[in-house]
C-alpha cells in the first residue's frame, strides 16, 4: 500500500432515485466567514439536506509537536499561547501543570490563587467571544458581537497590564506565574468582575428568549448522552449533553476544591443548551473570581524551580479544563532538557469528531451554527 | 482523582503485560478488542471516556546502565534497546470519575506498523487516530477513514518520526534562480534515498 491513501474518483451522478435527482457537492470554506478561520467542511446535499459531512483542515498546520521535541521545555512556554490564541493563560496553565507532574514543583499559595483568577478570566474572554459569534452566525448581525467585543476588551487590558501582551500573554512558568499584578490591578479587576453580571443580565434579556434563536437553535445538532461520552467530547459541549464532569470539580487541580461554584448541565444537547451552558458558566466564573480575589494571600509568586529544567525519565499527563474543554499535555522525558515527546491533547481537534453525525438531516444554514456552537479555534485544531 | 488499581484487568487476562515504570497496560494485537470491550462494560473499571491518543516513536539507540561487576565494582553497561513505535490511550471514567488508566499498543518494527483501531468501541478515537497515522505512519486497520488529516494528500513523509529531516526549501519556488533550485534538488535526493 502507498503511504498515502487517495480519495475515491468522485461521481457526479450518484442518483439517489430514478428521476435522477443527484447529490451536490459543496466545498464550504476554507474562507467562509462562518468557519471561524481556515476550515472547509466538504458538504454533500439534497436540496439543502446534508446527507454528508466531511471535515477538512490543516491549512494552519506548522507542528508544534515537533518544534517542541527540537527546544528545551520552558522554551515551549511561548508556543503554547498560539495554540487556542484566544486562551493564552489556560494554554500555559496546562503546560505547566504537566510539567510540574514531571518534576514536583510546590506552587506557592499566591501563584496558584493568581492563576485560578487568569484562567477564570480566560473562561470569561472565550465565552464573551462565543456567544457573540454564534448569534452572529444566526443572523444578529453586529451588534451584540460587538456588544460582546465591549466586555472582551475590558478583560484584555487587564491582561495587558499583567504581562504585556493581550492575547499572546507567556505568563505561567513552571513553578509559578512570571510577575506579581501590578499596584491597582487587583482593584481594576474587581470592578470588572463586579460589573460583569449586569452585561450578562443585559446579554440575557435581548437574547436567551429571543424567537429567532429559540426556533433556529433548539432541537439543532442534537448530542444525546451516550453519543456525548463516546465521542469524547469535553467541555461546555459535554455538559450540554447532561454528563455532570467537569475536571476541575474531578481533578480538582490547583485550589479548585475550596472555591464553592457549580457546574452548569444542559438537558438536550442542542444548540441551545450550548449557548445556555456557557452563559451559566459566566456566571459561575464571575462566583469564582470574586471568591479568588477576596482570599489572594500575601507571598511568594514562584516556587523552587530548578535552573534547567532537567526531568527524570518518564512520562506524564496533565489535563485541565480549558474554557472548550479538556487540555491535555502528554510528555514523556528521556532525561535530558529536551522533551523526548511532547504531545497535545487541544479539545476543540477532538470535539470536532462530532461534526458529521450533528450536521446530517438538517440544513445547511444549520451546519453554520453547529459548528459555531462547537467553539473551535484552528490555531489549536491544526497546531 | 482516584486512581485506577491495575490488579484486576490483569487477573482478568494474565497474559497481558503491566509496563511498571509508565504504569500502563501493553495490549497484544490479538487481544485489543476483547480487552478494550471488557475495560469499557466491566462494573469496576467502566473506562467510558477515551481522553487522547498519541503515537510514539523509539529509534534504536545503546543505553547505558549501571550496574556491578564480579569484582563488585560499578561499571556502564551497554545494552541496544530496539526500535519500536508505541500507540499511547490515556482513558478516564466519566461514570465513576476515575483515571487515568494508561493503555499501549507496541509495534517492533518501523517499517510497516500497524495496530488495531479502537474506533469501533470509541467513536472518539477517529481523529486522533487519523492524527497518528498522518503524523507517524502507523496504520490503524479496522478505521473508517483513514486518511491525512493535517498534512496535505499527496504529502510523502511522516513528520513525527524522530528520523525525520525538514526540508530547508520551505520558501521554495519554480524560479531560474539556480542555487536555491540547486540546493533543493540535493535536500530532496537525500530525504527520496532515506524516505519510509
Amino acid at each position: 500500500m502507498s503511504p498515502v491513501q487517495t480519495m475515491p474518483p468522485r461521481s457526479y451522478h450518484i442518483g439517489k432515485d430514478d428521476l435522477g435527482a443527484d447529490i451536490l457537492e459543496v466545498a464550504m470554506g476554507p474562507h467562509h466567514p462562518s468557519t471561524h478561520g481556515v476550515f472547509r467542511m466538504d458538504l454533500k446535499l439534497d436540496g439543502e439536506t446534508v446527507v454528508d459531512l466531511k471535515p477538512v483542515f490543516g491549512y494552519l498546520h506548522r507542528n508544534h509537536e515537533k518544534i517542541a521535541e527540537d527546544i528545551t521545555y520552558p522554551m515551549s512556554m511561548p508556543f503554547t499561547d498560539r495554540l487556542d490564541y484566544l486562551c493564552g493563560m489556560t494554554n500555559n496553565w496546562a503546560y505547566a501543570l504537566s510539567a510540574e507532574k514531571l518534576i514536583e514543583i510546590k506552587v506557592p499559595e499566591r501563584a496558584e490563587y493568581i492563576r485560578v483568577i487568569v484562567a477564570e478570566l480566560t473562561r470569561l474572554v472565550n465565552h464573551c467571544l462565543l456567544i457573540g459569534f454564534f448569534v452572529n452566525d444566526l443572523g444578529a448581525l453586529g451588534t451584540p458581537l460587538l456588544y460582546a467585543l465591549r466586555e472582551r476588551e475590558k478583560i484584555l487590558d487587564l491582561f495587558e497590564v499583567l504581562s504585556g501582551a493581550r492575547m499572546m500573554v507567556n505568563y505561567i512558568r513552571f513553578g509559578g506565574v512570571r510577575c506579581d499584578p501590578p499596584d491597582g490591578w487587583l482593584k481594576e479587576c474587581q470592578r470588572i468582575v463586579d460589573a460583569f453580571p449586569a452585561f450578562l443580565d443585559e446579554y440575557e434579556t435581548l437574547l436567551t428568549e429571543n424567537e429567532i434563536i429559540i426556533a433556529r437553535a433548539q432541537n439543532v445538532g442534537v448530542v444525546t448522552r451516550e453519543e456525548a461520552i463516546n465521542f469524547s467530547l469535553t467541555g461546555p459541549m459535554l455538559r450540554a449533553s447532561g454528563v455532570n464532569y467537569d475536571i476541575r470539580k474531578v481533578d480538582r487541580y490547583g485550589i479548585y476544591d475550596r472555591f464553592d461554584f457549580k457546574v452548569p448541565i444542559g438537558g438536550h444537547g442542542d444548540c441551545y443548551d450550548r449557548f445556555m451552558v456557557r452563559m451559566l458558566e459566566m456566571r459561575q466564573s464571575v462566583k469564582i473570581l470574586k471568591q479568588a480575589i477576596r482570599d489572594l494571600p500575601e507571598g511568594e509568586i514562584m516556587g523552587k524551580a530548578p535552573k534547567i529544567f532537567r526531568p527524570a525519565p518518564g512520562e506524564a499527563y496533565g489535563r485541565i479544563e480549558a474554557p472548550k474543554g479538556e487540555l491535555g499535555f502528554y510528555l514523556i522525558s528521556d532525561g535530558t532538557p529536551i522533551p523526548y515527546r511532547f504531545k497535545v491533547r487541544p479539545p476543540s481537534f477532538v470535539n470536532l469528531t462530532a461534526l458529521r453525525h450533528m450536521c446530517l438531516g438538517h440544513k445547511v444554514a444549520d451546519a453554520v451554527i453547529i459548528l459555531g456552537s462547537i467553539d473551535i479555534v484552528l490555531g489549536e485544531v491544526d497546531r | 482523582m482516584a486512581a485506577i488499581d491495575h490488579k484486576g484487568v490483569i487477573r482478568q487476562f494474565p497474559e497481558l503485560e503491566w509496563e511498571a515504570s509508565s504504569g500502563s497496560l501493553i495490549l497484544s494485537p490479538e487481544k485489543v478488542d476483547e480487552v478494550v470491550s471488557w475495560l469499557k462494560e466491566d462494573p469496576a473499571y467502566r473506562l467510558d471516556y477515551l481522553s487522547c491518543v498519541s503515537g510514539v516513536d523509539y529509534l534504536e539507540k545503546e543505553v547505558k546502565t549501571r550496574v556491578r561487576n564480579e569484582a563488585g565494582k560499578m561499571v556502564f553497561k551497554t545494552s541496544l534497546s530496539p526500535e519500536k513505535m508505541e500507540v499511547v490511550y490515556h482513558f478516564y471514567s466519566m461514570e465513576k470519575k476515575t483515571g487515568p488508566f494508561i493503555l499501549k499498543q507496541r509495534v517492533l518494527s518501523r517499517e510497516n506498523p500497524v495496530v488495531t483501531s479502537l474506533t469501533p468501541h470509541y467513536g472518539g478515537a477517529e481523529l486522533m487516530e487519523r492524527e497518528v497515522y498522518d503524523l507517524f505512519g502507523i496504520r490503524f486497520t479496522g478505521h473508517p477513514d483513514l486518511r491525512r488529516i493535517l498534512m496535505w494528500e499527496g504529502f510523502q513523509h511522516y513528520p513525527m518520526r524522530k528520523d525525520y529531516v525538514p526540508p530547508n526549501d520551505y520558501e521554495y519556488e519554480p524560479t531560474p534562480h539556480g542555487d536555491v533550485l540547486e540546493r533543493a534538488r540535493e535536500r530532496r535526493e537525500e530525504l527520496e534515498g532515506q524516505s519510509p
